[in-house]
């Protein structure tokens, strides 16, 4: 399959981490933002071809797991809006919220779909136009350009029952405060499909504040390793800095179009982040011309914040603290047949990864 | 025409003279066969003295319809196969159907014309069976049961057991995996983007008799069918307290199953089958089974993916394309498709 195969070449990927043993002499600490390059790296083995030296820690970049439990409660309690229907990207139904999950309330009877596209979701709203249709937009500078551009079409055909609960975020503030926190991280590798959209300036402030290299880096095995040796280069020889090594597909200025539509329909507000708290101007929220479209506005609920459930150490593996082993929780209370904290509910989630393909 | 005309009603399965007219119109026009046409309250079946392979399975699919087959042919082929992995001569099926009030009567009829025909590529007979219509709403248009009974000869009594499985011992499977969930997940799901994938769903009971007429190698037989090879293989491996390694770059994947499982971030070895078998073998026969499943034409595909190890008892572990290895688990839910 062209743009895979090659990218999986055993070869091709023998000869990178053979550079990268050539070229590191140091202990150095890689973070993979995003939760995508996770999934590569235990689904390719690739930890087993780098230098003992080299360690990847796994970052905030899963959209699911990142989601508060009060934005999962939120969807919940519309639920229990006569009529509704939930629409949602299908590896969110099973992350627990405080008492429940979508997966159980759509058990109990609740209209809630998986779809694959947020104009999946429009079409419904036509489709049913006596029917509140909400959609779940989650996800980073990735699918918030998609939920931008429905909003858009929502207003232009003039769909009145189609609302968004925006949990939406942003990626650079998110890597600021891992840096002000002082997480002990030598570079980032950046996920190459934020900044097909954003293009690579967002992380001028990384480099510049926090005197770390950033790599945005494509997916597949290659794409990761090529990333590592491209940070290795950075750190051995102290010159951190943006580069890009996914340039098939990332342009530095990113995509202008999808670009106005984002800051078209969305503004920035301080978010919530599963595990990290609070983050100022890191999520995306609905703009006021486009108000009539924000779940939030048109249908107020009142969801109380609840703490993190017990013994959960999500937020620590968020963060690039700990391990999943670590975790007391860990293939015991919490698997993915039973999920407890978000990590082991996506398919990228940290904990997920490590559970499917411990080795 | 009545608007209601060919449409099943309530009184289609309520035992009077509407109902007698489906089975006799229908029902029988198709199965037709010696037994069921004596349409007693039970089949009488001739006994012999083998041992007997009885199994039942439940078929709920949506849609009914889906490329490469529908939820008849799937009935069908699906208990044939359970029967013919246990290592048994599939001989005689019943059919049972749950239908909805209002469900089409030109697609019942299509569904059961092709359980016919897969009925009779598989040589079997379906001897009897019942109807049942539900209101409206209380099921979801058509569900259907078949149960089945097969000779299993003395030299085949241990195919279906797992026994007698040692490190060393192969597995190989007939052809391409995840075919069948793919397919019914392209016609199921509102994709944007067209697929090519069509269900393996097929009768596999002459392809595994070759097999084990023409040799004395085969251990152990299963089709992957929920859960898919990689579910069969963990239960598999539990079973025999024994690994199992298989081989990313042997395991073989259609391009369009490939391309759907790369899009929408599910694995290969999780997905549905339903024209699959998965056979252990020792390994000096693997060879002449394989080629004796190449010259079949639901075989031509067949690869030896794997092998039985010492190392990581219960355990499935992939060699991937790239040189690592990784644990493959069982299935756990449905899978879910990636949001990026």
């Amino acid at each position: 399959m062209q743009y895979i195969d090659e990218y999986r070449n055993k070869k091709l990927v023998l000869a990178v981490a053979g550079e990268i043993r050539k070229v590191s002499t140091k202990e150095i600490t890689l973070m993979e933002v995003c939760g995508g390059h996770t999934m590569a790296i235990h689904r390719f083995g690739l930890q087993a071809v780098l230098p003992p030296n080299i360690h990847l820690l796994s970052g905030p970049g899963c959209p699911v797991c990142v989601s508060s439990q009060h934005f999962i409660d939120t969807a919940i309690a519309y639920c229990d809006i006569p009529d509704a229907i939930i629409t949602t990207y299908g590896d969110l139904i099973r992350v627990p919220g405080s008492i429940s999950s979508l997966e159980k309330e759509k058990a109990g009877g609740h209209d809630i779909r998986i779809v694959y596209s947020v104009l999946e979701a429009v079409e419904i709203a036509k489709n049913h136009p006596t029917k509140p249709v909400f959609f779940l937009g989650i996800g980073f500078e990735t699918t918030a350009p998609a939920t931008a551009a429905a909003i858009v079409q929502a207003k232009k055909e003039r769909i009145g029952n189609f609302f968004v609960l925006s949990a939406h975020k942003v990626m650079p503030p998110a890597l600021m405060a891992l840096i002000e926190d002082g997480v002990g991280i030598d570079g980032f590798i950046a996920p190459g499909h934020v900044s097909a959209i954003t293009g690579s300036a967002i992380y001028d402030d990384v480099v510049t504040s926090g005197r770390l290299g950033v790599v945005i880096s494509g997916f597949e095995p290659v794409d990761i390793l090529q990333s590592v040796l491209m940070l290795v280069n950075q750190y051995e020889y102290g010159n951190p800095k943006v580069e890009i090594q996914y340039r098939r597909i990332v342009h530095p200025q990113g995509n202008k179009i999808a670009q106005d539509l984002l800051s078209q329909v969305f503004e920035l507000k301080d978010d919530r982040w599963r595990g990290l708290g609070v983050i100022p101007d890191s999520g995306l929220k609905i703009r006021k011309d486009f108000c009539e479209f924000d779940a939030e506005n048109r249908f107020p609920v009142s969801v109380p914040e609840q703490a993190d459930p017990a013994g959960c150490i999500c937020g620590s593996i968020l963060r690039g603290l700990k391990t999943p082993n670590d975790c007391g929780l860990f293939g015991t209370t919490c698997t993915p047949s039973d999920p407890v904290g978000a990590c082991m509910v996506s398919a990228e989630g940290t904990c997920a990864t490590f559970y499917k393909y411990r080795s | 025409m009545n608007k209601h005309e060919g449409k099943i009603l309530l009184s289609h399965g309520n035992g009077g003279r509407m109902m007698h007219d489906l089975i006799e119109n229908l029902f029988l026009k198709h199965f037709e066969n010696t037994i069921i046409n004596e349409q007693y309250d039970s089949a009488i079946l001739p006994a012999h003295a083998d041992e007997i392979a009885f199994t039942t399975d439940s078929f709920v699919i949506d849609p009914l319809f889906f490329p490469g087959g529908n939820i008849g042919k799937l009935a069908v082929c699906g208990t044939v196969n359970d029967l013919a992995v246990s290592g048994a001569v599939p001989q005689y099926i019943s059919v049972s159907f749950i239908l909805e009030e209002g469900f089409s009567m030109l697609e019942l009829e299509e569904i059961v014309k092709s359980m016919a025909k897969e009925a009779r590529y598989a040589q079997v007979a379906v001897v009897t069976g019942d109807t049942k219509v539900v209101n409206k709403g209380k099921c979801d248009k058509l569900f259907i049961n078949t149960s089945g009974i097969g000779r299993v000869g003395k030299k085949d009594q241990l195919v279906g057991k797992a026994q007698k499985i040692n490190p060393g011992d192969v597995i190989i499977i007939n052809g391409t995996i995840g075919d069948h969930g793919m397919a019914v997940m392209s016609a199921r799901e509102s994709f944007n983007f067209k697929t090519q994938v069509v269900s393996d769903c097929a009768s596999l009971n002459h392809l595994i008799r070759n097999i084990l007429d023409q040799s004395p190698g085969v251990k152990f037989m299963r089709d992957p069918t929920r859960g898919g090879v990689a579910t069969v293989l963990n239960e598999l491996s539990v079973k025999i307290n024994r690994g199992i390694e298989i081989s990313e770059q042997e395991l073989p994947v259609s391009k369009g199953v490939r391309a759907m499982c790369e899009i929408l971030g599910f694995e290969p070895l999780h997905i549905a089958n339903e024209g699959k078998a998965l056979v252990v073998s020792t390994v000096d026969e693997s060879e002449s089974i394989l080629r004796i499943m190449k010259d079949h034409p639901l075989g031509r595909n067949s690869a030896i993916i794997g092998t039985v190890v010492n190392d990581h008892p219960g355990k499935v572990v992939l060699k991937t394309v790239t040189g690592g290895r990784r644990i493959i688990d069982s299935l756990t839910g449905d899978p879910l498709p990636r949001i990026c």
